[in-house]
């Protein structure tokens, strides 16, 4: 574990307000998913879990399939599509659209992926200002943080704290009712909403056979950013894509009722091109961009791809003892929780932080109330494997590099490199068929061996280079 | 480029080639209830009233719409089943709206946003909206209060209902919105607070 990780649990350990905050909100998210998946709310559950599963599975093992069909319903509806390996990538797609258009403002729905890719950061050292939409990512954005939680991000902030955020940022008189506080954020985002010229949102769900990007949310902020503004982009990871629309009738089901405890969230957008001859509003123009950003990384696996079925509901989050201890900003990336111990080390390499996929007590919970049914403690113990393969070839390493760093120091040092070489000649070993294959017992350590296994060293000459040189 | 690198890569690691086939994708999972059009009624009526929406059934929509509106600016979409219930006519509402600033500045401005929807789902209390040159999606959205006034006969069941009748929304239209309650959010501290950026109240209107 690095010292950070460690040092960000603690402080998130010994502050009892953010310990409350963390555990009330998290239990009241859990209490209400247990209700609404309960057999008297929703009886065929366990079969919708089954048959999520089942989509996400095919989908995701042919992904360049329907990749390529999502594209092409796009495209014949009006929209285009493009495909961005990494960050910069996307931040250049979105700046030369902004530049083209002359474009300052952006306002943005909540987004995972946007944040995985720093985009608000990127746009604004452009030169253009990309507002937050979402109430909770909006605070987040006045107080200059990551969210916390996947679904609520700004859960570890109490009204007072959004008081001093919005006195501070926005100067406003203070004011520590939610509602009223709702009312100042509504007040300067709709301006916002009606000036911004780019609207950029994610995206729940991608389905190929309508180039449709689905959006779920409970605001309004999405579909006024995917409304207002004449141009909408939705940036999306590639394994969002799902065959069919009529695959949504089991995704929808799961997905509010996992997240919040909701049948369905307030507004569930399925948005499929600009808008269509004689419609009064709605964007001119619709971009969907296809990121990578790792994702492809973890395809090849059998197990650990199940990690790309992830709907970002947060169940597990809440669900999870360790996730209600150490809270969301104590995780090493944006993905937090018993998803993000999953996800962040196949993105960023299991060495980015080594003691992540052990920040779990392998309980379960987890798994058992993730709605398409992904093994995370299955792929947590492949991850710690990894993690071990990998801290063993870092110490074989670190042995090679001494034997290394031996090596250069004597070569600087003339005489002791000679003694050494003599010293070297005498106890080097007969060698069989011109190559020195084994070495005697106080030398055949199992690094020698090792190193030998793959190498051929030559016999010891009878006398050294620089005895040649002097006797010339 | 990005794209046939990306899709490469995904092939790659998938051991697939181009343009391979695929295999059948797991059936749809459709399960339509029978519910009778009374019991529809009764759920959607519950179902809104537990989301702290307005709903009623009435023989006169005019009637109840001009109450719900007496004092207040409203504007109505170009939805033809507006027209003809008359709501389109009453005192302070303006509808027939076709250019965008105009639609803009109305809806940024009137009190009440009044739509009709294309079909309803009794089991969740949702509207659903298609947009379209009748149907403008920022009357249901930039107002403070939406009214939706529904046909019985477009109260369905529920999701399953809606996507066999529509299995494939974007050959209908650009938009389909679903909308179930208020706005709403619990972003500080868990606290519900109605009417974020869309409507914080919703009544339907049952005909």
């Amino acid at each position: 574990m690095s010292i950070e990780f460690d040092a960000k649990i603690h402080a998130t350990l010994e502050d009892a307000n953010l310990q409350l905050a963390i555990y009330t909100a998290t239990g009241r998210l859990k209490e209400k998913r247990i209700e609404a998946v309960s057999s008297e709310a929703l009886p065929d559950y366990q079969e919708l879990r089954t048959q999520a599963n089942a989509i996400k599975k095919h989908a995701i093992e042919n992904l360049d399939h329907y990749l390529e069909e999502f594209e092409r319903n796009v495209e014949a509806r009006g929209g285009k599509v493009a495909y961005c390996k990494d960050a910069t990538e996307v931040s250049d797609f979105v700046l030369s659209i902004a530049k083209e258009r002359g474009s300052r403002l952006i306002v943005k729905s909540k987004s995972m992926t946007t944040e995985e890719v720093d985009l608000n950061e990127r746009l604004e050292h452009h030169g253009l200002e990309s507002v937050e939409t979402d109430l909770g990512e909006y605070i987040l954005q006045l107080a200059h943080e990551k969210p916390y939680h996947i679904v609520a991000p700004a859960l570890h902030k109490t009204r007072y704290d959004v008081a001093g955020i919005f006195t501070n940022s926005l100067h406003v008189p203070t004011e520590t009712v939610p509602e009223k506080q709702t009312a100042i954020a509504r007040a300067v985002l709709r301006q916002k909403f009606l000036d911004a010229d780019i609207g950029i949102s994610g995206a729940n769900f991608l389905v190929a056979d309508s180039g449709a990007v689905v959006l779920v949310e409970n605001e309004g902020n999405a579909r006024l950013t995917t409304t207002a503004p004449k141009i909408h982009i939705a940036v999306a990871g590639i394994e969002k894509v799902i065959p069919r629309a009529q695959d949504l009738v089991t995704f929808l089901k799961l997905l509010a009722r996992s997240a919040t405890g909701q049948l369905l969230s307030v507004y569930t957008s399925f948005l499929a091109g600009p808008r269509r001859p004689g419609e009064v509003d709605g964007p001119d123009e619709f971009y969907v961009v296809l990121l990578d950003n790792g994702r492809t990384k973890l395809l090849p696996d059998r197990t650990k791809r199940q990690s790309l079925y992830c709907i970002r509901c947060g169940a597990c989050l809440n669900t999870c003892p360790v996730y209600r201890k150490i809270g969301g900003h104590s995780f090493p990336w944006v993905y937090s929780g018993p998803i993000g111990a999953i996800i962040t080390p196949q993105f960023m390499g299991v060495s980015h932080e080594p003691g992540l996929p052990f920040a779990s007590s392998l309980c379960g919970a987890c798994g058992e109330v993730c709605p398409v049914k992904i093994d995370i403690p299955r792929v947590l113990l492949e991850l710690r494997s990894d993690v071990k393969k990998s801290e063993a070839r870092e110490k074989q390493n670190r042995l090679e590099r001494l034997a290394f760093r031996v090596y250069a120091w004597l070569m600087t040092h003339p005489r002791l490199y000679e003694m050494a070489g003599r010293i070297g000649a005498s106890m080097a070993p007969d060698s069989e068929g011109g190559w020195i294959r084994n070495v005697p017992a106080p030398m055949n350590l199992p690094p020698v061996r090792a190193w030998l296994s793959q190498r051929d060293l030559p016999p010891s000459p009878n006398k050294s280079f620089r005895e040649m040189w002097r006797q010339r | 480029m990005s794209r046939d690198n990306i899709l490469y890569r995904v092939r790659t690691a998938l051991g697939r080639s181009a343009g391979q086939a695929v295999d059948d994708a797991p059936p749809v999972r459709i399960r339509i209830p029978l519910v009778d059009r009374e019991a529809r009624i009764a759920g959607m009526i519950a179902r809104v009233e537990a989301l702290a929406g307005l709903a009623c059934c009435a023989a006169d929509p005019r009637a109840v719409v001009a109450r719900a509106i007496a004092g207040k600016t409203a504007v109505a979409s170009n939805a033809p089943y507006l027209s003809e219930c008359g709501i389109t006519s009453l005192p302070g509402v303006r509808s027939g709206i076709t250019g965008l600033e105009e639609l803009r500045s109305l809806c940024a401005s009137c009190d009440v946003g009044i739509t009709s929807a294309d079909y309803a789902l009794a089991d969740t209390g949702t509207l659903v909206m298609l947009a379209s040159p009748r149907e403008a999606r920022l009357v249901s959205l930039l107002p403070p209060a939406h009214i939706a006034v529904v046909p019985r006969e477009r109260i369905l069941t529920g999701l399953d209902e809606l996507f066999s009748i529509l299995p494939r929304p974007a050959e209908q239209t650009s938009s389909m919105v679903l909308i179930t309650g208020p706005s709403r959010t619990a972003d500080i501290e868990q606290i519900l607070v109605r009417g974020v950026h869309g409507p914080g109240q919703i009544s339907v209107v049952i005909v």
